[in-house]
């Protein structure tokens, strides 16, 4: 397999690179260490600048108005978005737009006009809201949202966690029991508006992470119409499950474009700093801590884009998917640590994004389904059937 | 657990400063009648923490001024929240916060 980038997919490549390193990076300066906005007219600059790039939307099939790159080369552009302090859950403060879960490209016309499309001109955001209190690795089973019919109406009654977004959302993709099915063939998927009554934001839930903090969300009667029914009735965890399977390529570049980041900071200080009257390029020590994180990135981005690859091709994808993910969010969490060791008490401090990146890339081997449940969607597609 | 700033207030003095250190966290600042007219954070630019931000406002505010704060490593999200909390309480946020804070504020209710 041959992954030599093309003339155009470099091209890209050094653009977006140069646009992280000269647009993104210096507004950073200024900002908080922990910050996860940008001010809105630095926002509204840097978008006209990524439309002029033919970049934005990216993510976005060009018949929905985005450009038209193919997930490889997304994949790529994925690992230099990410190439900055808030660049792990907050790639260049989305100014390179995209519709995130929200690509509801199976929606009605009525839903796409209403939610869909406002989402790709970037004029309404919207929440994910699968994972509940009972758990979140096994969502099929574990959602005890309830969906009771009434007329030609739902009624939801349930609770979220670990819901990103939901506070400033304006609506959301929410999954509920729907039948009396414990399975996932008994989860519905439904839109629903966050301004409606029986619609609560209770709390934010604190972690590791400032940017994009996660909510908790009650649903108490809240009334939805059946038209706010995203595909078909009890087959909403396929939407789920397509979504985090999609979602596990650039989840996985993220984390290695903060790896390659890390590395270049790492190589870049080991060339300067003595120590005992040598360099600590020089250590061996410290030379091992370099080739393990070159080992480490090389191989969960070659992973990577074999996901990716696949994608492009239209094959099946889940287990490479999975395993970009798992080698992705563990990769980096090891090269972020050796950095960290590498740069000393600096490493430590708020000076340096490393220790944002530490906290953060720690999340990453939980969120989106930690590394137990990849290896179960691997073991599964690998083995056949399910077997659990 | 209380998601609410709930501690008493304080007067700002540099006697009641004596005791806050240089950590990362919130705080409000209150008139005499415990109105609530700031919110604000130390953050990881804040030269000294608390004790910088809070000595900083001490010296740029009237007499009669009050605080309390909150020591929290995760000073974003607990300000973003803060700023929700007074939004749902009050309706709407403090006059200075407004004009320092450029973003859209989420909605939150919280419940009592």
């Amino acid at each position: 397999m041959d992954y030599q980038l093309t003339e155009e997919q470099q091209m890209l490549v050094d653009m977006v690179r140069r646009f992280v390193r000269t647009e993104i990076c210096p507004l950073e300066d200024n900002l908080d260490p922990d910050a996860g906005e940008i001010a809105p007219e630095d926002s509204e600059r840097l978008k006209e600048m990524t439309r002029k790039m033919g970049l934005y939307g990216l993510g976005i099939p060009p018949e929905f108005g985005g450009p038209d790159v193919d997930v490889t080369t997304q994949t790529l552009l994925s690992f230099e978005m990410a190439q900055h302090r808030a660049g792990l859950y907050n790639p260049c403060y989305n100014v390179f737009g995209g519709a995130g879960l929200a690509q509801l490209y199976e929606a009605t016309d009525m839903q796409k006009e209403k939610y869909l499309f406002p989402v790709l001109r970037g004029e309404k955001t919207s929440f994910f809201g699968l994972t509940e209190p009972s758990g979140g690795s096994d969502p099929g089973r574990a959602i005890q949202t309830r969906g009771v019919q009434d007329g030609d109406d739902w009624i939801l009654n349930g609770a979220k966690i670990f819901i990103s977004g939901a506070d400033h959302a304006d609506f959301g993709i929410l999954f509920a029991r729907t039948s009396e099915d414990k399975t996932r063939n008994g989860v519905t998927c439904f839109l629903v508006d966050t301004d409606m009554p029986g619609f609560h934001v209770r709390r934010v839930v604190h972690t590791l992470r400032s940017t994009k903090y996660a909510t908790e969300i009650q649903i108490e009667n809240l009334r939805v119409p059946k038209e706010n029914i995203l595909g078909e009735l009890n087959k909403g965890f396929a939407i789920a499950n397509d979504r985090l399977s999609r979602y596990r390529i650039p989840y996985a570049a993220g984390c290695i474009g903060v790896a390659m980041k890390a590395q270049e900071m790492a190589i870049d200080y080991v060339k300067i700093r003595e120590t005992f009257g040598g360099l600590l390029a020089s250590r061996q020590a410290i030379q091992w801590m370099i080739v393990d994180n070159e080992m480490d990135i090389r191989t969960s981005r070659h992973v990577c884009l074999e996901a990716a690859g696949r994608a492009d091709r239209g094959d099946d994808f889940r287990t490479e998917a999975a395993m970009a993910k798992l080698l992705g969010s563990e990769a980096g969490g090891r090269v972020v640590d050796r950095v960290m060791q590498i740069h000393g008490g600096y490493g430590m401090t708020k000076d340096l994004p490393l220790e944002r990146w530490y906290r953060e890339m720690r999340i990453r081997r939980i969120g989106e389904g930690p590394s137990e449940v990849q290896r179960l969607v691997m073991a599964r597609n690998l083995i056949g059937g399910s077997f659990h | 657990m209380s998601i609410r700033l709930e501690k008493p207030f304080q007067a700002l003095t540099s006697e009641n400063l004596v005791p806050i250190q240089g950590q990362l966290g919130v705080y409000q600042l209150a008139d005499a009648n415990g109105d609530i007219f700031y919110i604000g954070y130390a953050g990881g630019r804040s030269l000294f923490g608390l004790h910088g931000e809070l000595t900083r406002e001490m010296e740029e505010q009237g007499d009669g001024t009050q605080f309390r704060c909150e020591v929290n490593q995760q000073y974003i999200s607990r300000y973003e929240e803060l700023l929700m909390l007074h939004k749902h309480d009050f309706g709407n946020l403090p006059e200075r916060v407004l004009s320092e804070y450029p973003y859209k504020i989420g909605v939150l209710s919280p419940g009592n």
